[in-house]
């Protein structure tokens, strides 16, 4: 994790007199799982097609080991494109496609009818050398799409929303395999999804990216626990975000009307925040020993646990709960100060 | 549905009438003497027997090898105007379609008129020519003069074909390639090309069928005594009135290029197993 593979400075783009990238500065790391998350049209695409080559930065740097390859074309680039749709060629067999930029290269036949067969074997595919790609599962041809840019031993691997078009099973299935490929052939992939239990469960980092600006750079455990700002909050599970919060002081901070411990500080006294409270970290009790309480208006079961809307004085607060309640209950909401993230307002 | 069904059987009517028996009728004609005089009508082979005489065989190699330059010149000049069309925008690219297919709209004769004015002892480019002092150049009743009004009449045939082919390529397809390291070069040779090849073959198939039939052209261009199967043919029925060997004509010719659209299918259907 510390040389520096990819470094993007000030990156911008426009499409048309539309620009969906901003400004994006990033430092991409050696054998790391990278994660580019956020809603359609955040720029996540886009700033992987630059890395890629498909698309030629309107200003800014792409530094591939301190040198600027922002100019040079994608076929001279040494990173490697497992494509949203695939993009396997159908009039090649599942051997033809894995030793496509093999074969370019003009590497010897033995060589690549070895090279093909072990990375088909990596990707869980042995002997699926003379199949027509045309007739696999969708699952079946993201191995290949993965084993055809693998085989080419690329520093870096870039998945653009890969496991998109895949079932909720398979998906998990691959985000585990993914995982172990990426572990095993210890290069750098980068991710884009806009999936973020995807993006967590995978990643070493996750880079969270809304309309073209950076939002937050972070562990899975930093993005989710301490979000940055609302946006991440909000996009990262569903949260309860309270924004007219006040900072009193460090540790302190108020609102629906109360002064609640915290663990934030760093703050300007008084100065206007805004609050995160995860459902999950929410506990219910007796409405008399509640730091606040209300009354259940919603009960939804998820399997395994219940999701509750509790309407209280000031606002709806949302809670998972293993315990049953029904609606129309009193009850308190109760949370430690270390449940509370206080952000700074967008 | 079974009111949808009903209403095929005009379309059903017109072609047994159109299209079924004057087909019906070649064959019988070519099959038999006596012209169209019913009273003696007699079997016989014999028209198809004529065809073996090395005048009508020349004639039909010269058509073959007149019709394999022009596919072939369309093949060259279609693919690379439908290749580089394809590269503009897609709003662009319509009007530039449109624009390839305004000449069809024009009577074949008055193009081939044209071409005549154009390529005559003092027409345009020789009128040219000499006012740059140079020698005029005879264009006009040579296989030059045939082939390039064939080439200019059935161009669009191989174009919008090849066209529809490359615009329905997969753009994240030509990007893999790229990616995989294929030089732009590289990526038209291994990818492109291969993923247009339906295209082309419609073409080929089309400017063929349209090349080795064609009457009009060969005579007003090629001259009259330039002939080729279509003239032989047409010579036949019009001039010589021998309707039973023009059939019998006829019918090779139609045998000769359902053979060759047969082969060239093949060839796109053996492509295709050897990948599988």
């Amino acid at each position: 994790m510390k040389n520096k593979i990819i470094e993007l400075k000030n990156l911008t783009h426009n499409f048309g007199d539309q620009q969906v990238l901003k400004g994006i500065n990033l430092n991409i790391y050696q054998n790391e799982f990278l994660t580019l998350l956020g809603p359609s049209g955040c720029g996540k695409t886009t700033t992987l097609r630059i890395i890629a080559g498909f698309e030629e930065p309107t200003g800014g740097e792409v530094l591939f080991n301190g040198i600027d390859v922002s100019k040079v074309p994608a076929y001279k680039r040494e990173v490697n494109t497992v494509f949203q749709n695939y993009a396997l060629f159908p009039f090649l067999n599942v051997h033809d496609n894995v030793a496509f930029g093999l074969k370019i290269k003009k590497v010897d036949e033995k060589f690549i009818d070895a090279k093909v067969s072990e990375t088909l074997k990596l990707v869980g595919l042995e002997g699926f050398e003379d199949r027509d790609v045309t007739l696999l599962s969708g699952g079946q041809q993201q191995r290949v799409a993965i084993a055809r840019a693998l085989v080419n031993e690329p520093k870096v691997l870039l998945l653009d929303e890969p496991l998109g078009a895949l079932d909720a099973k398979l998906r998990k299935e691959m985000q585990t395999e993914l995982k172990k490929i990426q572990e095993e052939v210890g290069i750098t992939f980068i991710f884009v999804t806009h999936d973020q239990e995807e993006a967590l469960s995978m990643s070493d980092t996750v880079v969270v990216m809304n309309e073209g600006v950076i939002q937050q750079i972070g562990t899975p455990e930093d993005i989710y626990n301490e979000p940055e700002n609302r946006f991440v909050a909000g996009f990262i599970g569903a949260s309860n975000i309270i924004g007219d919060a006040i900072m009193r002081e460090d540790c302190l901070v108020s609102f629906d009307g109360q002064d609640f411990e915290c663990v934030d500080k760093g703050f300007k006294e008084n100065e206007p925040v805004e609050v995160v409270i995860r459902p999950e970290d929410i506990e219910l009790v007796k409405p008399k020993q509640g730091l606040i309480w209300g009354v259940v208006k919603s009960v939804v079961f998820k399997g395994v646990h219940y999701e509750l809307v509790v309407e209280t004085e000031y606002r709806d607060y949302l809670v998972q709960t293993t315990r049953q309640f029904e609606t129309e209950d009193k009850v308190g909401l109760t949370f430690e100060p270390e449940g509370i993230h206080v952000m700074y307002p967008m | 549905m079974k009111y949808y069904i009903k209403m095929v059987r005009p379309y059903m009517v017109w072609s047994v009438l159109m299209i079924v028996i004057p087909m019906l009728l070649i064959a019988a004609y070519s099959v038999t003497t006596g012209g169209n005089t019913l009273v003696n009508i007699q079997f016989t082979l014999e028209n198809f027997a004529k065809f073996a005489e090395p005048i009508y065989v020349q004639v039909f190699a010269k058509s073959l090898r007149i019709g394999l330059i022009t596919v072939g010149i369309c093949l060259v000049l279609g693919y690379t105007l439908a290749y580089n069309i394809c590269r503009f925008e897609e709003r662009i690219q319509s009007s530039l379609i449109l624009l390839v297919t305004i000449p069809m709209w024009i009577n074949t004769l008055l193009r081939t008129y044209a071409w005549i004015s154009i390529l005559s002892d003092n027409g345009i480019i020789n009128t040219f020519l000499q006012a740059l002092g140079l020698e005029p150049v005879t264009m006009m009743y040579t296989n030059f003069a045939v082939i390039i009004g064939m080439v200019s009449d059935f161009l669009p045939f191989m174009v919008i074909p090849i066209h529809t082919s490359l615009s329905k390529i997969d753009k994240s397809l030509i990007e893999a390639a790229q990616d995989l390291g294929a030089t732009p070069f590289q990526t038209f040779t291994k990818v492109i090309f291969k993923l247009s090849i339906p295209g082309v073959l419609n073409g080929v198939i089309v400017t063929f069928l349209l090349s080795i039939s064609t009457f009009v052209i060969p005579k007003l261009l090629g001259g009259g005594q330039y002939t080729l199967i279509g003239n032989l043919i047409e010579n036949q029925f019009i001039s010589v009135g021998n309707w039973n060997f023009g059939s019998a004509l006829s019918l090779i010719l139609t045998a000769v290029i359902l053979v060759a659209i047969t082969l060239m299918r093949r060839l796109d259907q053996e492509d295709k197993e050897e990948e599988l």
